[in-house]
């Protein structure tokens, strides 16, 4: 038992996210009961506007639940404070970093900034992280490039090797597939399939390619309008949990392929 | 490693330039004096003549000094408030601080008729101009960062700043129209802009909250390289922005309030100097940037005093101009050469 507990990162128990306002309480979704473990990669999936970025910021402690609480190694998230909460948890967002002018070094190098010191020089062994980062997202190419160089699926994969140099049990990812091609968003997700095996890191990311999540995730974690469901793929499939994603006049779900059909 | 190395040597021909302007400067001015007593007196030995000790020591050297923490301060407070609001068109004046400042003192000094007699004359003493400058800056500067954590788009964020800046303007103009003409001259005069008008008690004071802001712009250091990636991912980086933010924004209020107080209103160094800065070194990394835009402001401020003095003239122009004058078209040719604006 105590090992099984142990292998757990992040737990949520009777999560209820929403807004709050003066007035009421505008509940999005409610009884989220998710665990992400240890070594895996986890994606997130729902119709737009359905709650996916809430509850992301929910995790992330950017908003605070309405009831229920989330535990990260055990501890209640709403007891780290921020530097602590940055040693367990990095992001890679959908906005842009504000100044491209970074090099790709020095952009992950930002990374290391809860470890450094107060003008944030740079140990060897932060040095050693970065440069590991670095070379498990394969861009020791562009080490002294500019990001206002890189494309879009470059670009990513730096900010990737950020949050991997941010040294933590657990990366989240928002939409990190968006304004990319077919191969670049594959590329992108088997990278992050690769690297939670590797780095035995838990890796949650939202996305809207849900049959190349089907493909590649260890879990799946799925919104829909009664319930949030966490399970294998697989036995998503065989639920039929796909079905009820989205509305049925449009697309239909195919069992045998795991993908969606525009319906004829 | 090797960009160290050409960092370092860079710097060291910076500051070279920066003594040599230092001494070009005080070389010049409508009394001509020798290279070898401005020497002498500069080390405390006699002069050949004892006027000459007297102009250098008490109206060129803190004249200097004066220009060196002039330049350095504001292009440091632009460099702060650039990345703070992460827009390069971000500055002292156009976030409304010196207009701030401009409102305190316009309040000092063409206000004062309000207050009457021996109330009027504490408050116009150089001590009450520097308070309520300082004041007027750090309230304008509040206010832009109220508004800021409201409204999260930068652009509506600088036209609030602007917005700020006609209101204080416009009660400037008002106060105007009721003040006397004398009050009104020194008021001009102020708003001309002058770096020969500090005493050595002026210019210790003036250093001394220069100081305490440079020493809060260098503990910024860290934090203004994490709010390059944006405040939500320094946020997840374990950044106390509110608390970072304030600091900036005091260390900024600091710099440009005092120097805006005792030199007058010195437009064009705050929103350039980094600007230049980032041309020359092309880098991001603050590390290397406050040193850059220290060293580059006092030497830019150094060039423009010795411009404005015209040199072998009685005329002194006024700074303010001298500044936009020259510095303007040295940014413009930076930016049309590069084809691109680095930020």
């Amino acid at each position: 038992m105590a090992k099984v507990k142990k292998n757990i990162i992040l737990k949520t128990q009777d999560l209820d996210i929403g807004y709050t306002s003066k007035k009421e309480n505008t509940v999005i979704a409610s009884n989220i009961n998710i665990k992400l473990e240890s070594g895996k990669l986890i994606g997130l999936i729902g119709a737009n506007g359905i709650g996916k970025s809430t509850l992301l910021r929910t995790l992330t402690n950017v908003q605070s639940p309405l009831n229920g609480d989330i535990q990260i190694n055990g501890k209640n998230i709403s007891e780290y404070n921020p530097l602590d909460l940055a040693k367990v948890m990095s992001l890679v967002l959908t906005e842009q970093v504000a100044s491209k002018n970074l090099s790709v070094f020095e952009l992950v190098a930002l990374g290391r900034q809860p470890y450094t010191n107060w003008v944030g020089n740079l140990s060897e062994s932060d040095i050693q992280s970065i440069e590991k980062a670095i070379e498990q997202t394969n861009i020791t190419s562009l080490k002294h490039k500019k990001c206002f160089e890189l494309s879009d699926g470059q670009l990513q994969k730096v900010m990737i090797a950020r949050a991997l140099a941010q040294d933590t049990d657990l990366i989240i990812l928002d939409e990190p597939t968006t304004h990319l091609d077919m191969y670049h968003k594959t590329y992108i997700l088997k990278l992050l399939q690769r690297l939670a095996k590797e780095t035995n890191k838990t890796i949650l990311f939202s996305s809207h390619e849900i049959d190349l999540a089907i493909q590649l995730c260890d879990n799946l974690i799925v919104m829909t309008d009664n319930e949030v469901v966490s399970d294998v793929p697989c036995n998503l499939i065989s639920k039929g949990t796909f079905e009820t994603l989205f509305p049925k006049d449009l697309i239909s779900f195919d069992e045998t392929t795991g993908s969606f059909r525009v319906k004829k | 490693m090797v960009d160290k190395k050409t960092y370092q040597f860079s710097f060291i021909i910076i500051f070279v330039i920066l003594i040599a302007c230092f001494f070009i400067n005080i070389s010049l001015g409508s009394v001509s004096i020798p290279l070898k007593d401005i020497f002498n007196s500069l080390i405390g030995y006699p002069t050949e003549q004892e006027a000459w000790q007297k102009i250098i020591q008490n109206y060129r050297l803190p004249k200097a000094l004066t220009a060196i923490i002039v330049g350095s301060g504001l292009g440091i407070s632009g460099l702060l408030m650039q990345t703070l609001f992460r827009n390069p068109l971000a500055g002292p004046f156009v976030l409304g601080i010196s207009s701030g400042a401009s409102l305190g003192v316009a309040l000092v000094i063409l206000g004062s008729g309000l207050f009457g007699g021996v109330l009027a004359s504490l408050f116009i003493s150089k001590w009450g101009i520097v308070i309520a400058a300082s004041l007027g800056s750090f309230l304008v500067l509040l206010a832009v960062l109220a508004v800021s954590i409201k409204v999260r788009d930068t652009m509506a964020i600088l036209i609030i700043g602007l917005m700020f800046a006609s209101i204080t303007a416009a009660i400037v103009s008002v106060l105007s129209y009721f003040g006397s003409a004398e009050q009104l001259q020194q008021y001009i005069f102020w708003g001309f802009g002058s770096l020969g008008n500090l005493s050595w008690e002026d210019l210790t004071i003036l250093l001394i909250i220069y100081q305490l802001g440079i020493l809060l712009s260098i503990f910024s250091i860290k934090s203004l390289n994490t709010l390059l990636l944006g405040e939500n991912y320094a946020k997840s980086l374990g950044l106390n922005i509110k608390q970072s933010r304030l600091i900036i924004i005091i260390a900024t209020s600091l710099l440009a309030g005092t120097i805006t107080a005792f030199t007058g209103p010195i437009a064009f160094i705050g929103l350039a100097i980094p600007h230049i800065t980032r041309q020359v070194f092309n880098t991001s990394n603050h590390k290397v940037l406050l040193p850059a835009v220290f060293l580059f402001g006092a030497i830019v401020m150094l060039i423009c005093d010795s411009i404005a003095q015209l040199p072998s003239s009685d005329y002194t122009l006024p700074i303010n101009a001298i500044t936009a004058l020259v510095g303007a078209p040295v940014v413009i040719w930076l930016l049309v050469r590069k084809r691109k604006m680095i930020f």
